[in-house]
């Protein structure tokens, strides 16, 4: 055995993180560590690391018993890490980074030829074809997140621990990365994977161990494992059958028109587009990456001023060229990058939950401590947010939970047209069917949802109505039956020819009462 | 006539003409960052004017790159005499020998530099030390054999000001056992900090009554040590002496009001000894000394605070 | 209420050291005594000498809390002091002279707001600007001298007082009541406080960032007018050169002995001005301890530095968990004792 974890207990106030957990790491396989958000896997991982210090329990490196103080002295022991954000540096070389700390020296100088050759040597083995005398920020998170495993292997060199490291990464670069991953793992590494992805998991993962609530819960191998049985061990319950909402027989019924934007747009970010959005509906935008779904929801929230198009309601034009009138119009948003642009680390759930509403009231008419505290209490009730208390700093809360708060601070405003960016990124299984569940309930309250996602599955299950964007075009609509995540995809990765994609797409059907399907919209 | 004698002839009445005109004197002066630099520039003014001087001035804005630069520009325009408050004492000597080769006399004014006396005609100053002891003497007279417990506000701490007039105080009440000098901090040369500092000493002797004389390095931190021994209930002046170094307009104010007792001048008319020296020397050759000092006067109550005030309240103090 | 006064234990804590560590070499420290109807004594001293750099912890708490920092404030008082002698000078009136002298405060402050929230300049460079030119403005307005004047009217403001107190001491006491008040009893804080730790977040939240920076700002500026005018009625002069002079470094210090972050968010107020009366405490003391004036600087230091010392998160993560321990012990003790 090369790693065994007895007992090992951690408090904060407040929390048990971890409560008496045992974990075993073999020699040559890939262990993944799978648990929800406030699992305690970061706990875990921390205590390992170095980065917390232990209350009880045991942890021994071959055999023996170790305490590390630090990450450093970790690493002295044989224990790497590589992390989300490569925590190495962009503006040196690649070289640099690898032997940062441990140059080859020349008559005390850095000898610059030999570094680079140690780096390459280094590297060797992980199928990279790179120059190492660039910056290493000039390369895609990709290789710099192989680049990262380097050097903690190499530094290391018994145990890799890795902490989300495909979360940034695309398909191909992700199948890049697990080659390196399964080939470190032939030459007798330890590695232990940590990953929302449970097909990840299932696709490179020797044995996984789930922890719930502080506490292991169970060890298995991955091959002959229900994938039901993995989630209602992680969740302790059945993940409810979420696909019963319904776009099906809501198609049938025509909701009434509430807003509608005309010809929004802005050069070099979007084209111009159009936009309905009737009552109670939700639409769905689906795109990869930069394709110009998150900037159309800008725009339509004016956090970028479109220059042009207008927006209207039933009542009259609408100007929304800031955030607050977007909001004075009723409007809500919560944005793809919670850490930078949703939550207010430092102040309570209580203070980010009345943020929008206080903002909304004008900084003389404070909302009453009472109605705050009654708002927090509900929407901690209401939506299921784990803490302690509604005082405690948004940011300690995990990333789901921290999701639910930038949720409440929208529902407590009440909008007609809530704009989703990623509402599910980086958060767990059961967070993320709470979420969607709820977005179906607030729909039936006659909210208007716009969700962006790339989780196309997602998308089909909780939207009325999907527009693809491709190239900063807006260039199919996508209702009834042509709600499947095949012909999003189809769409996504089609010709930018909008005859053939509407004549010869033999889903391109129009349903009794929609717009034609495959509408091009300029 | 030929054509040579021709020129001649031109050249000695041009040269006649020019020794009947104006003399010609170019002043590098180092800024205006303090109310003395002030006076000083517009004292230098009025003496010239006074004695028909056509007086080119060049402000170097505490750069000595542009005093040099000045001094370059005098020298190629042939002015008769170059006055120049030299901003640091190094890095002189190649332009004061383009000057001494050009055999245009040059009078360092307020300040010294560290080149070959030989390098200039004179330099005129004040001596810091002298000005302590001037203060230190007055007040050893005007207390005479009673006991005396005397409060310090020097200037700031490792300034040369400081350090000599404190120096020269206390070579001025040497030999006076009576006289002791029992607290003394810097108050920065500035106002504001020497009210501060007065109140804390005030405070510390017994409300201010153990305390029979201030001495400050200068007036602007006498000006607001009287306000805090107003304000603490005493009369300064007549409870407390006040003695400083400066003679700026302000303090001949609080004399006239008898709140002040005694101010040591540090003359802003530094031009007056140096067209006096350099008028001998285009007259006949006169070399003066290498150093003139200035005149450190005391005035006190006695000497028309009022009239003085007046005299200096428009020289830019 | 007690949780405003755990707030402020550290810097209460320290003071009473200070005035203990200065009564050791100064027993007449805490001597305070009724003189012709005002009250007279160190102390009373302090907490009048403190009210500049008291007055600019208040604004300069603001600023910090939006993640921002004001260079500008000792320069503004000197601005605001010449504005305010050379309107008595000419004779317009103690109120005129009140009026434009924070006038020229709340126009220094627009302008820093608005180079930081509309240009988007770095405050510690932006506030630069006008730290270094501004003290040619108020040179300028005063041409150059130390202008006097006589008005005892305005005097009284800075060294006048009511009921036996100095009227600087109520100046700054009242000003930092009302904007803690303000700050507390409306939302200004929370959103002040919000912009300071997300300005993103917090304008996507539908909070107006951009104004808010700028009131921040003018409010600074208003605070170092009000510094101005005391310290220029104190001396019944307009001292170019050298009125509140690396007072904003003080200002700083304050804020930051206050126990405030400098990258912005949660701040005090309260915690502010006892650092303020920290500073003024060692500024005193050194003088009344009568030590010579070339240790002024490095006993200075040496007292912030052990301030600092002590409030420093690592260190206080250290001391919880050797109070925990020792807690833990007691209550081992106290179960054996019950057995």
């Amino acid at each position: 055995m090369l790693l065994t974890i007895r007992s090992l207990t951690k408090s904060f106030p407040g929390t048990k993180a971890l409560d008496g957990v045992n974990f075993d790491l073999v020699a040559g396989e890939v262990h993944a560590l799978l648990g929800e958000n406030g699992a305690g896997k970061s706990t875990l991982i921390k205590c390992l690391t170095g980065a917390y210090r232990r209350d009880a329990g045991e942890i021994r490196l071959d055999g023996r018993a170790i305490s590390p103080g630090s990450t450093s002295e970790a690493q002295d022991l044989g224990i790497g890490t590589v992390y989300q954000e490569v925590n190495l540096l962009a503006n040196l070389t690649v070289a640099q980074n690898l032997t940062f700390g441990r140059e080859p020296r020349r008559f005390g100088l850095v000898d610059g030829r030999a570094q680079k050759r140690a780096a390459e040597e280094m590297l060797q083995g992980y199928g990279l074809n790179i120059d190492v005398g660039r910056d290493l920020g000039s390369y895609s998170v990709a290789i710099q997140q192989i680049i990262a495993i380097a050097r903690a292997v190499e530094v290391s060199g018994k145990v890799l621990i890795l902490d989300e490291p495909t979360a940034s990464l695309d398909a191909a670069e992700v199948a890049m990365l697990f080659d390196v991953v399964r080939r470190l793992r032939d030459r007798g590494l330890g590695i232990v994977f940590v990953s929302h992805f449970l097909d990840q998991v299932f696709a490179l993962c020797d044995r996984l161990t789930v922890l719930r609530n502080g506490q292991h819960v169970v060890t298995e191998r991955t091959d002959g494992l229900d994938r039901l049985a993995l989630i209602h061990h992680m969740l302790g319950r059945e993940l409810e059958a979420v696909e019963t909402q319904g776009h099906a027989e809501g198609a049938g019924v025509q909701k009434p028109e509430m807003l509608r934007f005309d010809g929004m747009g802005r050069a070099g970010v979007i084209e111009p587009f159009d936009l309905k959005v009737r009552r109670g509906e939700v639409i769905g935008f689906a795109g990869l990456l930069g394709s110009g779904r998150t900037e159309s929801a800008e725009l339509l929230f004016g956090l970028r001023r479109a220059r042009t198009g207008s927006a209207r309601d039933t009542d009259g034009p609408l100007t929304i060229d800031t955030p607050q009138a977007a909001i004075a119009a009723g409007f809500g948003f919560a944005p793809e990058d919670r850490k930078t642009e949703g939550i207010v680390a430092d102040l309570s759930i209580r203070e980010n939950i009345i943020l929008a509403l206080q903002a909304r009231r004008g900084w003389a008419r404070r909302l009453p401590r009472a109605e705050q505290d009654r708002l927090a209490a509900q929407y901690i009730e209401s939506l299921d947010i784990r803490t302690s208390d509604a005082e405690k700093p948004i940011g300690e809360l995990s990333g789901g939970n921290q999701q639910k708060v930038v949720l409440a601070r929208w529902l407590a405003m009440n909008p007609r047209f809530l704009i989703l960016d990623e509402p599910t990124r980086g958060i767990d299984v059961g967070a993320h069917a709470e979420i969607l569940k709820l977005i179906g309930r607030l729909t039936e309250d006659g909210m208007s949802v716009l969700i962006i996602s790339s989780e196309l599955d997602e998308l089909v299950v909780a939207a009325d109505r999907i527009i693809v964007v491709r190239d900063r075009r807006h260039v199919r609509e996508l209702t009834g039956a042509d709600l499947t995540a095949d012909t999003i995809l189809a769409a996504i990765a089609a010709d930018d020819s909008p005859d053939e994609s509407s004549g010869k797409n033999p889903v391109a059907i129009a349903a009794a009462d929609a717009p034609k399907t495959a509408k091009e919209v300029r | 006539m030929t054509f040579k004698t021709l020129m001649m002839t031109t050249a000695a009445t041009l040269g006649l003409t020019v020794a009947a005109q104006a003399q010609t004197v170019g002043f590098s002066q180092i800024g205006s960052e303090s109310g003395w630099r002030a006076a000083e520039t517009t004292l230098t003014r009025q003496q010239a004017e006074e004695r028909g001087i056509d007086l080119k001035f060049s402000d170097a804005q505490q750069k000595q790159e542009n005093q040099i630069a000045a001094m370059r520009n005098f020298i190629a325009q042939g002015v008769d005499a170059i006055l120049i408050a030299p901003v640091v004492a190094t890095g002189w000597d190649s332009v004061l020998e383009e000057a001494k080769e050009a055999e245009i006399p040059v009078v360092l004014l307020d300040r010294r530099v560290d080149s070959s006396d030989d390098l200039y005609l004179t330099a005129v100053g004040s001596d810091l030390v002298h000005e302590g002891e001037v203060a230190g003497q007055w007040l050893a007279e005007t207390v005479g054999d009673a006991e005396c417990r005397v409060v310090e506000l020097q200037g700031t701490t490792g300034s040369s000001p400081a350090i000599d007039r404190k120096t020269g105080f206390e070579t001025g009440i040497a030999g006076h056992d009576n006289i002791e000098i029992v607290r003394s901090q810097t108050a920065d040369f500035t106002r504001s900090v020497g009210k501060e500092v007065m109140e804390s000493f005030l405070q510390a002797e017994n409300g201010g009554a153990d305390i029979c004389a201030l001495y400050a390095h200068n007036d602007d931190m006498a000006v607001g040590a009287i306000q805090a021994i107003k304000e603490a209930g005493l009369k300064p002046g007549e409870d407390i002496l006040v003695v400083s170094i400066d003679a700026v307009p302000d303090i001949f104010k609080a004399m006239a009001d008898g709140e002040a007792n005694a101010t040591v001048e540090l003359t802003p008319n530094m031009a007056d000894p140096a067209f006096d020296a350099l008028e001998a020397y285009w007259k006949d050759g006169t070399l003066p000394p290498k150093f003139i000092q200035t005149d450190s006067a005391l005035y006190t109550q006695d000497d028309d605070p009022a009239g003085e005030y007046e005299a200096r309240k428009d020289l830019g103090y | 209420m007690m949780r405003s006064l755990k707030r402020v234990a550290p810097q209460l804590l320290t003071l009473v050291v200070l005035a203990a560590l200065v009564s050791w070499f100064f027993p007449g420290f805490l001597r305070i005594e009724l003189t012709d109807g005002r009250l007279v004594g160190p102390v009373i001293d302090i907490l009048k000498r403190g009210a500049p750099v008291a007055l600019l912890a208040v604004g300069m708490t603001l600023v910090v809390a939006t993640g921002g920092i004001d260079l500008s404030v000792g320069t503004v008082m000197a601005i605001t002091g010449a504005v305010a002698a050379s309107a008595l000078v000419s004779g317009w009136g103690v109120p005129v002279a009140l009026v434009l002298a924070m006038g020229a405060g709340l126009a220094a402050g627009f302008w820093n707001g608005c180079l930081v929230s509309v240009l988007g300049i770095q405050p510690i460079v932006a506030t630069l600007i006008l730290m270094t030119a501004g003290r040619g403005i108020a040179q300028l307005i005063t041409e150059g001298r130390i202008l006097t004047f006589t008005d005892t009217g305005f005097g009284f403001l800075g060294s006048g007082s009511l009921m036996g107190i100095p009227v600087p001491t109520l100046l700054w006491v009242s000003t930092a009541v009302l904007v803690a008040l303000l700050m507390r009893r409306t939302a200004l804080g929370l959103l002040i406080e919000a912009v300071g730790v997300n300005r993103r977040a917090s304008a996507l939240a539908g909070v107006n960032a951009r104004g808010l920076i700028i009131v921040v700002y003018m409010a600074s500026g208003l605070c170092a007018a009000l510094a101005g005018i005391i310290a220029t009625a104190d001396i019944r002069g307009a001292d170019a050169n050298n009125a509140g002079l690396w007072l904003e470094l003080d200002a700083i210090l304050a804020v930051v002995i206050g126990g405030n972050s400098l990258l912005g968010g949660r701040f005090s107020i309260a915690a502010a001005v006892l650092g303020a009366m920290i500073i003024q405490t060692i500024n005193t003391g050194i003088l009344l301890a009568g030590f010579p004036s070339e240790y002024n600087l490095v006993i200075k230091a040496v007292l912030v530095l052990a301030i600092l010392m002590i409030q420093s998160p690592h260190l206080a993560s250290e001391w919880a968990l050797i109070r925990l321990q020792a807690e833990r012990r007691r209550t081992v003790r106290g179960q054996e004792g019950t057995r």
